[in-house]
């Protein structure tokens, strides 16, 4: 079979799992959905792999394949069909995205077994993955517009699972609308690269950018930032990031899927697949590449003081896309995408085991509640800190390299790209110090009620609540199911983090520098036309970076363990001390409240002066009202006219018949 | 007799009814007016019959008068049905198409 | 012969109108037909004439009696107050009596200035009235005659007791 009937395949699967999922939802019992779902997500990896076969066996210069299904319309200089484009990047994302989807289903499939939602929430899944391989494969700008308009949609979807809960069906709203701002970025650039090069697909598009742009021409910046404003905002960097912390309130699978393996990286992948137009538009790039770095720092520093834990991870993921952001900004796109491949390895990791704690701590999120878990859960413990490890940057795990050689890359470049690489690397040392805060805080210290309880043999149950505000909730659906997992008790979970661990200890394996380079031959076909693609730093210096950057890494952990383990009261006399500080930290710098304040609010007064002004006193009482008084007015002359008295009417007759009468004899005369 | 002469009389019968339909409040005199105005245009019908020597003015008198009478009799029948229902036989009094 | 004629005629008429209790007006009206009558004989239609006569004064004339008889024919105090339209009507009558005498002696007919066209002997006889009927105004005739049939049935439904319905003490 050839690489794009595999293609297609890729995404026959998961459509074919949603559809028998969320029809025969009533038939289908116990865990049986989730089997369904994972067995076509499964499906979907082994027919990545087919494809990968298959374009092996290809010779290097032949290994991008287009196909198209149908032609939606055709007419003068337009032709919309659903096509498919499989190359290296779009099948590295494939790989990368059905992969690790497969394990989080398999984890999926335990951790929300006794959710009255089950197989609803497998119907979404499988449709988020379905739109998420389409906007991958998408061969033309109106399947990626499409696809990533699914993703959107399957994200609010999976975020508001939990309807019943207010503050879930908030942050579903508020990442649909920003994610929304996105679309209408990348639909605008869209239409601007349509217009000028006069074609959808891919090949067209880059062709006719060559033709049709100088460098930096205002234009191509122009759609290169309407773009980027579509990647910020599904990828959540600045300004558009607001969203991905309240995403939390989806269940924590859905966390470890969509807000940290795959959705988000959308971002980089389109920045990566539209390379061409960024390189000729530099001014472009350049923007993607203080973003990303302002959003590394950004996310980081908070990071250090949120204190519930899926939120800590949130903001890690903010930051660790700000580098991947970094990586293709500066064109180091091997670099860049091997960084989101290791980051989807961990930081689903990190979720998955996120989810295990929370299940052990019976539903509650807060790191202030938790404590000494490490005898109770330790394979969660090992298998979280394996994951905090690599993305902390510590030698030889996965991260290590792949942060790295984006920072490698970013010096490379030299000039004020430097002052980016400090920054970044400051960040990693953040980056340590917060994901060992995590682990100290979790799993060492004095064991909790809940880790006792734990020891004992039982899981910790409370009433179920909201854990954000402790609102008090029931089970049913559209509530989170009665019963927690762990990790310790449940197969499909252990086996999920297991490999996830496995891949994150050696995912590096593939792009150590100066020993393989697999991943960035691999992806050649795609760049093999981008100018910087031979910029490649030196190995020394690459060395010099890893070192420096093991360094960091390692400092950061240091410092933390002296921090959490040596002086355990020491972080909250700092936190007194630095309140000021802390406070702005822990609000997000204020973020929320300056979109609120800037946004939020002037749309409200607009449309209460709206309702009052306009709708009130314009509408209603000068065009409404004024209308029908008018009418009436005139009218109620009229009805003077019917008085009912026969007498008058008849007058009227004998009148009109009279000056009839007159008109003639005038004008015979 | 010029033929102009006999039209005056018609035209004058022809006011004096219309006056009546306008001032009397019997529902009665009324349909008697009615008559007189029926009547005047009869004698200009013979009239005019009578100026062009043809027998279609005759005619259409004849036909007038048909008229005349089955008009009577509905509006005679109204009028006893307004007697008989205890409503006052009076044009003023219906005035419920008023507005 | 005209001017007694006209005169009767115009007399009648001012007396239906003026007269106070219906009951005169209705013999007013009969002394006007008949008027009429004689101005038709003068204008030689002799079978409109008798016509007339006949049915007009005598059938419809006698109807009116009887519903004056039932429904009442004593003076009563309404036609006191004519209102507006009371006051404005003769007034009008008059502008539109004016009006119509200009425009009649006015006219530039000149046939009105004479007696009349030539006739033969039959005119206005009944074999005329007959001819004519039923040859060329024959449709004329089926449909008056529709007419009446639909006055008939009319009266007939108007006189009916309605069933059902609550009659407040019929008379």
């Amino acid at each position: 079979m050839s690489a794009t009937t595999y293609g297609w395949l890729i995404l026959a699967f998961p459509l074919a799992g949603m559809t028998v999922n969320a029809l025969g939802w009533k038939l289908i019992g116990g865990r049986t959905a989730g089997w369904i779902a994972t067995a076509a997500i499964f499906g979907s990896f082994l027919s990545a792999l087919g494809a990968l076969a298959d374009m092996l066996d290809h010779h290097e210069e032949e290994r991008i394949f287009t196909d198209a299904l149908f032609t939606y319309a055709e007419t003068a200089g337009f032709k919309a069909e659903l096509g498919i484009l499989v190359d290296p990047l779009s099948l590295f994302m494939c790989l990368v995205v059905s992969g690790v989807s497969t394990l989080i289903h398999l984890y999926s499939v335990a951790y929300l077994e006794s959710d009255e939602g089950y197989s609803r929430y497998f119907a979404y899944l499988n449709y988020f993955v379905f739109s998420m391989l389409l906007l991958v494969l998408a061969g033309n700008l109106l399947i990626l517009i499409i696809g990533w308009a699914f993703v959107g949609a399957a994200s609010y979807l999976l975020i508001s699972f939990w309807y019943r809960r207010n503050t879930a069906t908030a942050a579903g709203t508020k990442a649909f609308v920003i994610n929304v701002l996105g679309d209408v970025g990348l639909v605008i650039g869209a239409f601007l690269l349509f217009s000028e090069t006069g074609a959808l697909d891919w090949a067209g598009v880059f062709e006719g950018s060559r033709d049709a742009f100088t460098t930096n021409d205002g234009t191509l910046v122009a759609a290169c930032l309407m773009i980027l404003v579509g990647a910020f905002a599904k990828s959540a960097q600045l300004p558009l990031h607001t969203w991905l912390a309240d995403a939390m309130e989806g269940p924590t699978p859905v966390s470890a899927l969509i807000h940290a393996a795959t959705m988000v990286t959308a971002g980089v992948y389109l920045i990566a697949r539209t390379h061409p137009l960024f390189e000729q538009a530099p001014a472009a790039a350049d923007v993607a590449a203080i973003v990303g770095t302002a959003t590394l720092l950004f996310a980081a520093s908070v990071a250090l003081v949120v204190t519930d834990l899926k939120r800590i991870i949130a903001y890690s993921t903010i930051s660790q896309i700000g580098y991947m952001v970094l990586g293709v900004a500066v064109f180091a796109y091997g670099a860049g995408l091997f960084h989101l491949m290791t980051h989807a390895f961990f930081k689903a990791l990190l979720f998955m085991g996120a989810g295990s704690i929370i299940g052990a701590m019976g539903g509650i999120q807060s790191i202030d509640r938790m404590g000494g878990f490490r005898r109770a859960m330790p394979f969660t413990f090992v298998t979280f800190t394996i994951g905090a490890l690599a993305l902390s940057g510590f030698p030889l795990l996965s991260g290590f390299f792949s942060k790295d050689e984006i920072l490698a890359f970013t010096l490379n470049r030299g000039g004020w790209y430097v002052v980016l690489a400090v920054l970044a690397y400051v960040a990693a040392g953040v980056t340590a110090f917060y994901s060992f805060r995590m682990v100290f805080r979790v799993f060492f210290g004095e064991p909790v009620p809940e880790a006792r309880e734990l020891e004992g043999g039982h899981i910790a149950h409370h009433d179920p609540a909201n854990p954000m505000t402790g609102e008090p909730e029931d089970t049913d659906v559209g509530f989170p199911g009665p019963e927690h997992h762990i990790a310790e008790r449940e197969w499909p979970m252990k086996v999920a983090m297991g490999t996830l661990a496995a891949l994150a200890i050696v995912g590096g394996a593939v792009a150590v520098p100066g020993l393989t380079d697999t991943l960035e031959k691999f992806l050649e076909p795609t760049f093999h036309e981008s100018r910087h693609i031979e910029e490649h730093p030196s190995d020394a210096a690459e060395y010099m970076g890893l070192a420096v950057g093991a360094l960091i890494g390692i400092t950061g952990i240091f410092v933390a363990y002296l921090l959490y383990i040596r002086r355990p009261g020491r972080t909250l006399a700092l936190r007194e001390r630095f309140r000021g500080v802390h406070d702005f930290l822990e609000r997000k710098w204020y973020w929320d409240e300056l979109i609120d304040a800037a946004f939020v609010r002037p749309a409200r007064a607009a449309g209460n002066a709206g309702r009052t002004v306009v709708e009130s006193v314009l509408v209603q009482g000068v065009i409404v009202g004024g209308a029908t008084g008018a009418v009436r007015a005139a009218t109620s002359l009229a009805r003077t006219l019917q008085s009912g008295y026969l007498r008058a009417y008849v007058l009227l007759l004998f009148a009109g018949a009279g000056l009839l009468t007159l008109y003639f004899l005038i004008a015979a005369s | 007799m010029d033929v102009a002469w006999f039209l005056v009389v018609s035209a004058l019968i022809f006011c004096i009814g219309a006056a009546g339909v306008l001032t009397r409040r019997n529902p009665l005199v009324v349909l008697l007016c009615l008559e007189l105005m029926l009547n005047a245009g009869n004698l200009a019908l013979i009239s005019f019959s009578r100026m062009h020597g043809s027998g279609d003015g005759q005619i259409f008198a004849l036909i007038v008068m048909v008229i005349a009478a089955c008009e009577v009799v509905v509006g005679l029948g109204l009028i006893v049905g307004m007697y008989r229902r205890r409503l006052p036989v009076d044009v003023d009094a219906m005035s419920e198409l008023r507005g | 012969m005209f001017f007694v004629a006209a005169a009767l005629a115009l007399a009648g008429a001012f007396g239906v109108v003026v007269l106070r209790n219906p009951f005169y007006s209705v013999l007013s009206l009969v002394v006007h037909l008949i008027a009429l009558a004689i101005l038709f004989l003068l204008l030689h239609a002799q079978f409109i004439a008798a016509a007339q006569v006949v049915v007009y004064a005598g059938a419809v004339m006698v109807l009116y009696v009887f519903v004056v008889a039932y429904v009442g024919g004593v003076e009563d105090d309404r036609d006191r107050d004519p209102g507006v339209v009371g006051q404005l009507g003769p007034l009008f009558a008059l502008f539109l009596a004016v009006e119509l005498v200009i425009a009649l002696l006015g006219t530039g007919l000149s046939a009105l200035d004479t007696g009349g066209a030539e006739i033969e002997a039959g005119f206005g006889s009944p074999a005329e009235i007959g001819e004519l009927l039923l040859r060329k105004m024959l449709v004329p005739f089926e449909a008056a005659s529709f007419l009446l049939l639909v006055a008939a049935v009319g009266a007939v439904v108007l006189a009916r007791k309605r069933r059902g319905l609550p009659d407040e003490g019929i008379v």
